[in-house]
Parts: structure tokens; sequence; C-alpha cells
């Protein structure tokens, strides 16, 4: 029989394994957020990225080993974000008749977003380098990342707190908006996807189709009004 | 699903094309979105051959989140030092610009006459 530790070297350096465990982690944390009847607190995403960061912190494996294998799932998030035209188009009757309020609450939660992060974080004490890195952290990953690098900050940091600011807007955006009475669903998809882009967006799927579609639309309009607004923000502050 | 994925893909790339070409602070995907939307509105009978494709999709857009949120790993000593500040900042400002956004919403559609049915 073959010793464990070879067939590990073997698995170690395969894509396969941390692809499975990347798939499996996922399936694992999606069941939890069923059982718990889908409560936003029990975020999948969160709870996968804690199971896989114990298992490579258990195994002494490096993140770059890991991402060789997790960066085929990584990689579908273009040609999902493509498909977001699907939900949009659906919706686009809906949209054309709401553009100034669209365009309204763009504008006030970009605006609200970048600044209070960097507001929050210098009274905290933060370093130059984690503000830059927290600026963009409302827009969608990749887009964050490249406005990081761009104005000085670390992409790979960038790309935690994009992550980490989808997590908590999936968790807030429901009590939150609830506590507001709040209850039109165009304006509560919208507002989560210019906030929390992506994983505000797939949970505003979870919650309703239209505010799925509008997140969506905040998602895409503010990765580009981000892209514009950073560097000139931060060319004025720093 | 094969040609729904290929057009999907091939949306990507002329997206990340053009963002090159033409030096766009937009990401390849962001522009594929936009044009396969104009696909969509030019020829809407696409959009019953995509849909159950782009369904499938976006039913698990949080799973393709997971790679990168598990990048965490790299900035343990960050988080350790800083970690508490950082995430009061970022769980103050998300709160607050989902609050501002949904209320500016809300605000200007009932100005414009437009408020939700």
């Amino acid at each position: 029989m073959t010793e464990f530790a070879e067939i590990w070297s073997y698995l170690a350096q395969e894509p396969l394994l941390w692809l499975t465990a990347t798939l499996a982690a996922y399936a694992v944390a999606d069941a939890i957020f069923r059982a718990a009847g889908r409560r936003p607190l029990v975020n999948p995403v969160l709870i996968a990225v804690l199971l896989l960061a114990l298992l490579l912190g258990a195994t002494g494996t490096p993140y770059g080993t890991y991402f060789e294998g997790a960066q085929f799932v990584h990689f579908m998030l273009g040609p999902a974000t493509v498909a977001l035209a699907l939900p949009l188009h659906a919706n686009l009757a809906r949209v054309r008749q709401s553009a100034l309020p669209l365009l309204a609450a763009l504008l006030a939660g970009s605006l609200t977003a970048i600044f209070t992060a960097l507001g929050i974080g210098w009274a905290l004490g933060l370093d130059q380098s984690t503000l830059l890195s927290l600026a963009p952290k409302s827009a969608t990953a990749p887009v964050a990342l490249g406005i990081s690098e761009n104005i000085g900050g670390s992409p790979t940091l960038t790309a935690v707190l994009v992550i980490l600011t989808g997590i908590i807007g999936a968790i807030t955006a429901t009590p939150l908006l609830n506590l507001l009475r709040i209850r039109d669903w165009r304006a509560r998809g919208f507002a989560v996807g210019v906030a929390a882009h992506g994983i505000g967006t797939a949970r505003a799927f979870q919650v309703n189709e239209t505010a799925g579609a509008f997140a969506g639309i905040g998602m895409g309009l503010n990765a580009l009004l981000t892209a514009i607004l950073v560097p000139l923000i931060v060319g004025g502050i720093f | 699903m094969i040609l729904n994925l290929t057009v999907l893909l091939l949306f990507q790339l002329s997206g990340e094309v053009l963002a090159r070409a033409l030096a766009l602070p937009l990401p390849g995907p962001v522009i594929g979105m936009a044009l396969l939307l104009g696909l969509l509105l030019a020829r809407p009978a696409v959009a019953d051959r995509l849909r159950e494709t782009a369904s499938a999709l976006l039913a698990h857009l949080s799973l393709l989140f997971v790679p990168a949120g598990v990048g965490i790993v790299g900035h343990l000593g960050l988080l350790e030092q800083a970690g508490a500040a950082i995430l009061i900042a970022l769980a103050g400002s998300t709160v607050a610009a989902i609050a501002v956004g949904a209320a500016v919403f809300v605000g200007v559609a009932r100005l414009t006459g437009r408020a939700d049915d």
C-alpha cells in the first residue's frame, strides 16, 4: 500500500484537490445556510471561507497552491457577470421607469461608501496603505483590485476587504432595510448592489427577483463610478 | 448549454478586448454584460435561449467569491493587529451606504412620482 505521505504529495500538487475542497466547503456551507432557514447571519460565503481557511492552516497549504485549484471557480465570475444582462433585460422597463431615483441613489450610495470607509478607518488610526486598499471596497472584486493597484494600495488585501464588505452587506441588508421600513424591492436591491457588489446581489436574488435584478444594475454602475471617483477622492486627500 | 456558455464567454472576451483597446476603466465582464444587453434588446428571442444557463450560474453566484475570500489567510498579521478597526470601518461604511442609497432611491422616487406599484 502506498504511503499516505506519497498520496498527499501527489494531491497537494494537483488542482483537483482544492477545486473539490472549494465545492465541498460551499456545499456544506449552503446546507448549513438552508438548515438555518436561510438566515442572513449564516452566510454561505463566510462559512465556506472559514472552513477552507482552517483546512489550509491545518494542512500547512499556502494560498498560492490553493488558488491553483480554486481558480477554476474564480474564473466563472466573468461569465456570471456577463449573465447578469438577462435579469437586467427582463427588468428593463422598470429600470427605465426609475432612471432618476436610480442615478441619485447610485451617486449617494457610492460617495457614502467611499467617504465613510476612509473617515472611520482614518479616525481609528489605520495606516495609509490599508486606507488606500479600503477605499474601493464596495466595487466588484476585479474592478476594486485594479483601482487599488493604481492608487498604491494592496490588491490582495483589497480582495479580502471586498469579500468582507459583501458578506457584511448580505448579513445586514434585510434587518437594516426592515428597520428603515423601506419596502420598495427596487430601492432595497439597488442599494445593496451599490454597497455590497456581487455577494450583496447574490443575497438579493435569494430574497426577491426584482431586488436581485436591481442589485445587479447597482453593482455594474457602481463598478464604473467607483473606478472614476476613488482616484479623484484619494488624489485630493493623500 | 455548451453553446450558451460559449456565447457568455464570447461576450466576456469582447469586453476584455474592448477594455484594453480603449483603455476603459471598467472590467471586461462588465462591458461584456452591457454588450449582451445590447444584443438582447435587438434580438429578444436570444434571452429565451440563454435564460436557463444564466439562471444556473446566478443561482450559485456566492460560490464564485469563495476562492478570493480565502485570500484572508495571507493577511492574518494585519487582521490581528488592526482587525477591529478594519471591521468597524467596513461595517459602518457598508451599513451607511445601504441606508443612504435605499433612502435616496425611495425619496427621489416619491418626488418624481415614480413610486413602485
